[in-house]
C-alpha cells in the first residue's frame, strides 16, 4: 500500500506540473500557483489555502479546513483521550499528502505518537465501488439499465485511486495503526522535551521559560532549513509544515500555570504563542497544539491564550465531568464539542455556524462530530 | 469605511473632529473589524496614519482594506501610511542570541521585567512630527494594545504610552488616536491588569466602542451590539431632538462591510 501510496503522490505532483504547464488557457493563474501543494486547496469563503484537520467533519466546522500559517488550539478533556487522537488524525492526514511533520511533546516520546497513527482508508472507497459495478454487471436484470456504469467498469482503477488520494481530507481507521513504511515516507522531525534540556538549567532571565524557547528555536530552524519561509528553490515541490504541540503548558514543559493561581511564569506561555504565530505567518505550515485549559488554575491566562490562537475547540468528554451520571447523554455521543473561535483572515467576516450545539462521537473505526439534539 | 457607522458617528472623510482619542473594546466579541474602518476612513480622509499592527500580518490588513476599496501597498508607498508590524519584529527580539542594542522599536520586550515603552513611543513621535508632506492631520492607530500585556508589559507601562500618545498626537499635533483592547472572553473572569488597562483607557477617551456578544446567546444573524458612548462635552442629537450620551446598536458583519441597527430590528427578527 505504501507504495502505491508513492505512485499516487508522484502521480498528483506531475498532474500539479502538467496543470502549471497548462494544456488550456483558461487556467486561472492565481489558482495554478497553489495546486501543486498536494492536500490543500483555497478556501470556498475567502481564498485562503486551507489544510485539512484530518477529521472532515471538523474541517466542516471550523469552515472548510485549517487556514496555511494559522494555529488551532485544542482544549484537552480531561483525560486526554479524545485530544489526543485529534492530535493523531491532524498528522496522519500530514502523512497521506505527504507534508512535513514537527512533533513536539514533553511527556511522551514524540516517536510513540508517531506509532500511533490511525492507518488511512484509502482504497475502501474505490474498491467497494468495483465490486459493486462487477456485482451489478453480472446481474443480468439491470444490465440494461446500467450501462453507463458498465463502460466506466473497463477504464484502469488507477484514476480512481487518484481521485481519492489527492482529495482534500482522508478517512482514517482508528483501530488500526498505520504501516510502518508510510510512516518511515513522511519527512518527520521531533522534539522531546527531555533530550533536549540540560539537567542543569541556567539562570533563567529571559521573558520565556527555557523549554519554550528550545522549541521555538527548534521550530525556527527546521522552517528556515526545509524552505518553508518561501526561500524554497524552485525545482523543489513545495510542501506543508505540519506542527503538532502535546500538552503545551502542563508542568513538564517547566510551566507553573497549572498549579499556581498567580504562577511566577505568567507570561511564558503567551509570549511563546505570540512568537509562534510570528513564525506561522510568515511560512507554509499550520500548528495544531492541545493544553490542558482545564487545569490552569488562572483563567484570565486561558483567555489571552485563545485569543493568541486562531481557531479554538474544546473538548468536554462526559468521562470525567459532572455530566457523566445522566445516562441520557451516554448513549449517543462521547462528550460536547464547543467552538470557541474562529479566525477571520484575511476577511472582514468569519465562518458563522447555523448552531454551536455540537457532540462528538467515537465510532467502532473513526471520530465524528455531529449536531447535538435529542 | 463603513458608511452606516459614519453617519452614526456624524463623520464623514472631510469632515470629522480633530484632537480626539477613540477607544474601541470588546468583551464576548471580536472588535477587530471597528479597527479596519478606522483605517480605511482615516486613509480616505487624506490623514498621515501611523499603525501599530501588532497581532496580525500586513498581509492580512492589506487583503481586508482592498474589500473596503483602499489600497494599503500604495498608501505605504507613498508614505501616507507607516505600518510597524508588531510580529516580525518581536519575534527577532525574543529570539536574537544577543541583546545587546536598545535601539529597536520594540526591544523593551527583551527586558524582563519590562518598565517602560519608550522605543514605541519614539517610533510614533517619529512617524507623527516627521515630514507630514502633503498629508493630512496625523492618526495613530494601535492593534491591540491589550496583547501586550500577553507579553508581560504591566497595565501601568501602557497606560503611561496611551498618555504619551494622546499628548503628542491629540493635543498638540491636533490628530486622532484610535486603540482597541480586547476583553475577556468569559464572565467571571478576573483578569486585574486588563481591567487596570481598560478603566484607565476609559477614563481618558472621548469616545468609546464597546462591542459585546448579544446577552442572550449566539445569534447567525446578528453577531453582537456595540455601545457608543461619548465623554466630556461631546453629545450626539437623537431623533426627538434631545442629547445623549450613550446608543447601543446591533450589527452584522458582511463581506464588504458591516451593518448597524436598532436594537430588535434585525431583519431576521422582523
Amino acid at each position: 500500500m505504501a507504495a502505491r501510496m508513492k505512485n499516487v503522490n508522484k502521480a498528483s505532483l506531475n498532474q500539479g506540473v502538467s496543470v502549471t504547464v497548462g494544456t488550456t488557457s483558461f487556467q486561472k493563474k492565481s489558482r495554478s500557483k497553489f495546486v501543486s501543494i498536494p492536500g490543500t486547496r483555497p478556501s470556498v469563503q475567502n481564498g485562503q489555502l486551507i489544510v485539512s484537520t484530518g477529521v472532515t467533519s471538523l474541517d466542516y466546522v471550523i469552515g472548510g479546513g485549517l487556514a496555511v500559517g494559522s494555529l488551532l488550539l485544542i482544549e484537552e478533556d480531561k483525560y486526554d483521550s479524545y485530544s489526543r487522537m485529534l492530535l493523531k488524525y491532524f498528522l496522519a492526514e500530514g502523512v497521506v499528502c505527504g507534508h512535513s511533520l514537527f512533533i513536539a511533546s514533553a511527556k511522551d516520546h514524540p516517536d510513540e505518537i508517531l506509532k500511533e497513527l490511525p492507518a488511512p482508508l484509502l482504497d475502501d472507497v474505490p474498491n467497494t465501488n468495483a465490486e459493486h459495478l462487477q456485482k451489478q454487471g453480472s446481474d443480468p436484470e439491470c444490465q440494461d439499465s446500467m450501462k453507463i456504469a458498465w463502460r466506466y467498469q473497463n477504464l484502469p482503477q488507477v484514476q480512481t485511486t487518484l481521485a481519492s488520494s489527492t482529495r482534500f481530507g482522508h478517512y482514517f481507521d482508528v483501530s488500526k495503526s498505520m504501516n510502518s513504511e508510510m510512516r518511515q515516507a513522511a519527512r518527520c522531525d521531533l522534539f522531546f522535551l527531555p533530550s533536549e534540556l540540560p539537567l542543569e538549567s541556567p539562570e533563567d532571565i529571559s521573558r520565556m521559560n527555557i523549554g519554550y524557547t528550545k522549541l521555538l528555536r527548534s521550530i525556527q530552524g527546521v522552517i528556515h532549513r526545509e524552505g518553508f519561509d518561501g526561500a524554497c528553490l524552485q525545482n523543489k515541490p513545495r510542501s506543508i509544515l505540519r506542527i503538532g504541540i502535546h500538552s503545551l503548558g502542563s508542568a513538564l514543559w517547566g510551566d507553573d500555570i497549572c498549579y499556581k493561581e498567580s504562577p511566577h511564569y505568567a507570561h511564558s506561555l503567551t509570549t511563546f504563542l505570540y512568537s509562534l504565530r510570528a513564525l506561522l505567518r510568515g511560512s507554509l505550515s499550520v500548528c495544531m497544539v492541545t493544553v490542558p485549559s482545564h487545569l490552569i488554575q488562572n483563567k484570565a491566562i486561558m483567555s489571552r491564550v485563545t485569543k493568541l490562537c486562531d481557531t479554538v475547540i474544546s473538548l468536554e468528554s462526559f468521562r470525567g465531568s459532572k455530566r457523566e451520571t445522566n445516562p441520557l447523554y451516554k448513549e449517543y455521543h462521547e462528550g460536547l464539542l464547543h467552538v470557541k473561535q474562529i479566525p477571520h483572515l484575511n476577511c472582514l467576516r468569519c465562518e458563522v455556524p447555523d448552531t454551536k450545539d455540537l457532540a462528538f462521537k467515537l465510532k467502532r473505526k473513526q471520530f465524528t462530530i455531529e449536531y447535538f439534539h435529542l | 469605511m463603513f458608511p452606516e457607522l459614519n453617519s452614526i458617528l456624524n463623520t464623514s472623510p472631510d469632515h470629522f473632529p480633530r484632537g480626539e482619542f477613540t477607544l474601541v473594546s470588546d468583551r464576548q466579541a471580536d472588535a477587530s473589524f471597528l479597527i479596519h474602518h478606522f483605517l480605511s476612513f482615516y486613509l480616505r480622509a487624506g490623514c498621515k496614519v501611523c499603525f501599530l499592527g501588532l497581532v496580525q500580518s500586513f498581509s492580512h490588513y492589506s487583503a481586508v482594506s482592498q474589500r473596503l476599496g483602499v489600497n494599503l501597498a500604495q498608501a505605504k508607498e507613498k508614505g501616507q501610511l507607516v505600518f510597524l508590524e508588531g510580529l516580525k519584529e518581536t519575534l527577532s527580539i525574543l529570539l536574537r542570541e544577543n541583546r545587546s542594542s536598545d535601539t529597536d522599536t520594540l526591544s523593551f520586550l527583551s527586558r524582563s521585567p519590562c518598565t517602560d515603552l519608550r522605543g514605541l513611543f519614539g517610533f510614533v513621535r517619529g512617524c507623527v512630527r516627521g515630514e507630514q508632506g502633503p498629508w493630512g492631520p496625523p492618526v495613530l492607530i494601535v492593534d491591540d494594545l491589550s496583547v501586550m500585556l500577553s507579553l508581560g508589559v504591566s497595565a501601568d507601562a501602557l497606560l503611561d504610552f496611551s498618555h504619551y500618545c494622546q499628548a503628542t498626537v491629540c493635543s498638540e499635533l491636533q490628530g486622532n488616536v484610535v486603540m482597541l483592547t480586547r476583553g475577556e472572553d468569559e464572565e467571571g473572569e478576573d483578569d486585574e491588569d486588563l481591567g487596570r488597562l481598560l478603566t484607565g483607557l476609559a477614563h481618558s477617551c472621548h469616545l468609546a466602542l464597546r462591542v459585546r456578544g448579544l446577552a442572550t446567546g449566539y445569534c447567525k444573524d446578528i453577531h453582537g451590539e456595540v455601545e457608543l458612548c461619548w465623554r466630556g462635552g461631546r453629545t450626539s442629537v437623537n431623533f426627538s431632538g434631545l442629547t445623549d450620551h450613550r446608543r447601543v446598536y446591533q450589527y452584522k458583519i458582511q463581506d464588504k462591510g458591516v451593518s448597524f441597527f436598532a436594537r430588535g430590528t434585525s431583519s431576521a427578527v422582523l
